[in-house]
């Protein structure tokens, strides 16, 4: 790996004065490195940082066939990562304007990654630089406790996935310092709606009095109100204490972090280096989280400006054709699939349009007429500050579900290719399934990357249960003996995993009598499973 | 074409089944489509989806560096990574070594098979709700895919054909890349399938030939006594010795006469014990290259075939001999694995026509004479012949000379799960149960992995 040359650093120093002219904002200092074919050999199985831990799955090929990206979209392979300074890698015979367009995308990624509040705890430190020290870290452990350092790095990865990434971000936000919780907000938030069916009516009935006592006395309504309620309710007060002294439980929906602060096996004396091996691999793993839920974002945010600096640079006047031939495959809609670079481009270049005429507020959304909604236009001018908003503040859910309205749908001619068996022909016909911004918007939500919840709690027994949270969908059921097989490993004691499997029903059979259709309807039924692990063998039984 | 018609239309007067029919039209319509199952599968250009997550800067931007997961390179010896397995193994944890896709032997015909070896790292991920047999209400629950362009609501944009269009040629998979691949050798493959998978050894079944056998030749040389005088080599021992004895001078005219012989001098041919290596096993190798057998299950059949040469070579000591037979409703030799693994045509099914020639070749060249001969046949099932009237005559004769006959059916999915011919008439007949030791039949579906391949392979050979 070696550095660029002076003159491809200088193209680069040129396009980040330009970059910063149109409003990006990014650290002075970058990195860009050539890097060869070995090189990438290198760098590939650790997700291009270059001082990644070792681990022996980075030295054979991990099967990831075709298809399996969507049940398993590993970290995005990128020409940039991001660390302090950000990194980027570059073949060595690219053209000067080539290179102009990359370094534009690149620098587009760049400002996405400082930027976005959903990066907001990789700011603070060099993950390259920390990976260093993991990785001694981990030649050290290995020095001393040989290939059982591997086996725990192997069964933490398996579950790298189920980090509290959210919990995090909702911490980096908060001021330091637990805030305890006051005996009005344990009223209304707890008090009142414990048992099995809190009443609605209730509540409200208790805000009104709320809100009645402050209005009536100003000065010590509050007061006033607890004091009413603390007579209705005796045991309010001793209740709020006990909730008070309580101890915080640690990641309920993380568990990683909850076999290290909980796990008996990994808190004893001899085990306490396991410990270390789990704070790495969890550390690690945050640090992407951010990545794989901004690819729509980050990918369309760096072609935006890759497309809107490059046509105005003037040192490659010339290269237009060559450029618009790289951009197209870069930038175009495939006729089946989805191009995150290409739909996260447009939806940013049609929010502008809509932002610069003011259609972005309530005034637009109120305005039922069609005709006056057509022609609405305030000239705001307000279009890249709006975009300017979504690239800090938005993730890809949020970003999809938001903005995808049937105007976008319509002006790029977008669909849902649905695909059917053709008996005739013996063929799997491809077909425009839907045009509706609905469908559509449905569609992309769906193949969005999204971990399952898994929730945590310890039962009798120090039993461990692991309970899946119903979102229509199964897990994959050949990896469980895997993962619950490591997690029994880092627990040191029997592991329960609830889950919904889907069970199809035999059709026609209860319906009797009633003419068979052609293609019977597959009705599938959820019931509920138990899976335990229990020294090291899986069984299953049902839950209900 | 014609001949096909006639051959379908002489069936039809025997009488054939709904499904038999059904089956022989299609493959004779696929025929006739100029013999191209491409084209014939296929009606407009499957539109390929791609994840979202599958896009990647270098990719896009053509800076051509090597994908990740091409460079993968296995920086350790398979040994090494099996040797980590077991020890795996040992501590108490399930193996997670997997060999994964083995490509081809060599283009060029020196027997190398690439062995990649593969593992996965499980996680709890959603999966999706498994769709139904046969695709049988595939619409519906689909959840579907993007897309931009022209095209109404309902309008068929691109077709694929249900098999994968994998068959011919391409079928090599991922392996053209070059770096990432581990090579090694067939007889190394067959030590790590025996070693790691447990595959049988051969059993001794008494008539095993030795490992050699003596030619007696006039090889050897020995000096002073013999069968033969080599007189070149005596000329020249004569002329050292003369030299050494300064009898004769450089530049000199050399005085025949005058030359002393010694008795050591004399060099004799003497007839000498020669070891010669034989063969021991010779393999024939068949497969169905029709229509049906598109896709999958040539890629199964094809995979497991390697595999067994492999084991063979293995338990042969490299002493292999492989010959390679495709049909269709004719036999054909082929001479090399490549062209065994690539061919494809479109015609009908005829098994007998094979087995046929293989008791041809094996008679003509008289084989079985110095020979242990095994048949791996891989079908999908499927035979004109519905009831094995010509093929298992041919398959008896067979099973006379031949150490073991193993038949791979791999379900082409064309006619749901009822069972195949092949099947039916081999179960039928009998010959499965009274000629256990030396006829195996595997059946597999079309889905079946690497794992269930070893495994068929272990019912075929133990």
């Amino acid at each position: 790996m070696e550095l660029i040359s002076q003159h491809a650093k200088r193209i680069m120093e040129g396009c980040k004065e330009r970059a910063r002219q149109a409003g990006l904002r990014f650290e002075d200092e970058t990195l860009e490195y050539i890097v060869t074919n070995r090189d990438m050999l290198e760098l590939g199985p650790k997700v291009m940082i270059p001082t990644l831990y070792d681990y022996w799955v980075q030295e054979v090929e991990v099967l990831r066939e075709q298809g399996r990206y969507e049940l398993y979209p590993n970290n995005p392979y990128e020409t940039v990562i991001n660390t302090r300074p950000p990194i980027s890698y570059y073949n060595d015979n690219n053209p000067d304007w080539l290179n102009v367009m990359i370094f534009y995308h690149v620098i587009g990624h760049i400002d996405f990654f400082q930027n976005n509040l959903f990066f907001r705890h990789t700011w603070d430190y060099d993950f390259t630089s920390r990976a260093l020290a993991d990785k001694r870290l981990f030649a050290k452990l290995r020095s001393e406790k040989g290939r059982w350092v591997d086996y725990v790095i192997e069964f933490a990865r398996t579950i790298d996935n189920l980090v509290g990434y959210f919990d995090l971000l909702a911490e980096s936000g908060q001021p330091a310092g637990e805030r305890s919780m006051s005996l009005l907000d344990y009223y209304f938030d707890i008090f009142l709606q414990r048992g099995p069916k809190p009443a609605v009516s209730t509540y409200a009935r208790e805000i009104e009095s709320y809100n009645r006592m402050l209005r009536e006395y100003p000065e010590d309504g509050e007061t006033r109100f607890l004091k009413s309620v603390t007579e209705k309710h005796t045991e309010l007060e001793a209740l709020h204490a006990r909730k008070l002294k309580e101890k915080k439980t640690v990641g309920r929906t993380d568990l990683l972090r909850f076999l290290m602060e909980y796990s008996p096996f990994l808190n004893r004396e001899e085990n306490r280096w396991m410990l270390t091996v789990l704070e790495v691999i969890r550390s690690t793993s945050l640090y992407f989280q951010p990545q794989i839920r901004t690819k729509i974002l980050n990918e369309g945010w760096a072609s935006y400006w890759h497309d809107t600096l490059f046509l105005g640079d003037d040192r490659i006047k010339g290269h237009e054709v060559d450029y618009a031939i790289v951009n197209a495959k870069v930038t175009s809609m495939p006729r089946v699939g989805l191009n995150p670079y290409a739909l996260g481009m447009r939806l940013f270049q049609y929010l502008e349009q809509q932002a610069d005429r003011g259609r972005t507020g309530l005034e637009y959304f109120q305005t039922a007429d069609r005709q006056e909604r057509q022609h609405f236009d305030r000239a705001t001018g307000k279009g890249r500050e709006f975009i300017f908003h979504l690239r800090e503040n938005s993730c890809d859910s949020m970003f999809i579900n938001s903005f995808i309205d049937q105007d976008f749908i319509d002006q790029h001619r977008l669909f849902v290719a649905g695909k059917r068996l053709n008996k005739e022909r013996m063929t799997w016909q491809y077909y425009v399934k839907s045009r509706k911004a609905a469908d559509y918007k449905q569609m992309v939500a769906d193949s969005l990357y999204h971990p399952p919840r898994v929730e945590v709690e310890v039962a009798e027994n120090n039993i461990l249960v692991l309970n899946h949270v119903f979102e229509g969908k199964p897990l994959l059921r050949d990896f469980l003996q895997g993962v619950m097989l490591g997690v029994e490993f880092l627990w040191g004691s029997e592991v329960q995993l609830y889950t919904s499997v889907p069970i199809p029903i035999k059709a026609g059979s209860d319906s009797a009598g009633q003419v068979k259709e052609e293609t019977p309807k597959r009705t599938i039924q959820w019931k509920r499973f138990r899976y335990t692990m229990k020294d090291r063998t899986l069984s299953r039984s049902l839950a209900e | 074409m014609n001949r096909l018609r006639q051959l379908y239309h002489r069936l039809e007067a025997r009488g054939l089944s709904e499904d038999q029919r059904r089956v022989i039209e299609w493959e004779l319509a696929m025929a006739e489509q100029t013999g191209d199952p491409e084209r014939a599968h296929r009606s407009g250009p499957a539109p390929v989806a791609r994840s979202l997550y599958s896009y990647s800067d270098p990719e896009l931007f053509q800076q051509g560096l090597p994908s990740p997961v091409l460079s993968m390179v296995a920086a350790q010896s398979l040994d090494h990574l099996l040797q980590r397995d077991l020890q795996r193994e040992k501590d108490g944890f399930p193996r997670k070594i997997r060999i994964g896709k083995l490509v081809k032997p060599g283009r060029d015909g020196d027997d190398k098979v690439v062995v990649i070896p593969t593992t996965v790292e499980e996680k709890l991920i959603h999966d999706r709700i498994t769709e139904e047999e046969e695709g049988e209400g595939g619409e519906g629950e689909e959840q579907g895919e993007g897309g931009a362009g022209e095209g109404e609501e309902g309008e068929v944009i691109g077709e694929q054909p249900v098999r994968e269009e994998q068959g011919g040629g391409s079928g090599a998979g991922q392996g053209q890349g070059g770096s990432h691949e581990l090579e090694s050798t067939v007889y190394d493959l067959g030590r790590i399938l025996t070693e790691q998978f447990a595959l049988p050894n051969l059993r001794d079944k008494g008539k095993k030939r030795s490992l050699t056998r003596f030619a007696y030749d006039l090889t050897d040389r020995n000096r002073g006594f013999g069968q033969i005088l080599d007189k070149k080599a005596t000329l020249r021992r004569v002329l050292q010795t003369n030299i050494a004895l300064q009898r004769i001078q450089a530049g000199t005219q050399v005085d025949t006469h005058a030359l002393m012989i010694s008795p050591r001098d004399r060099v004799y041919r003497i007839l000498s014990k020669e070891k010669d290596y034989e063969s021991q096993a010779v393999v024939f190798f068949v497969r169905d290259y029709s229509g049906s057998m598109a896709g999958k299950p040539t890629e199964l059949v094809v995979n497991q075939h390697v595999l067994i040469y492999a084991w063979l070579s293995y338990q042969y000591q490299n002493q292999v001999e492989t010959r390679f037979i495709l049909h269709d409703t004719e036999a054909r030799e082929v001479d090399n694995f490549q062209a065994y693994y690539q061919m494809q045509v479109a015609g009908g099914t005829q098994v007998a026509s094979a087995y046929r020639l293989v008791n041809q070749i094996v008679a003509e060249e008289e084989l079985e004479r110095d020979y242990s001969i095994y048949v791996f046949h891989g079908t999908d099932g499927d035979d004109w012949d519905t009831y094995g009237e010509e093929s298992l005559p041919e398959l008896e004769k067979m099973l006379v000379y031949a150490s073991r006959v193993g038949i791979t059916i791999a379900e082409n999915g064309l006619e749901g799960t009822r069972r195949s011919e092949v099947e039916k008439y081999l179960s039928k007949s009998g010959l499965l149960e009274s000629k256990k030791e030396l006829l195996r039949l595997d059946v597999m579906s079309k889905e079946s992995t690497e794992a269930r391949v070893i495994e068929g392979i272990k019912r075929l050979i133990s």
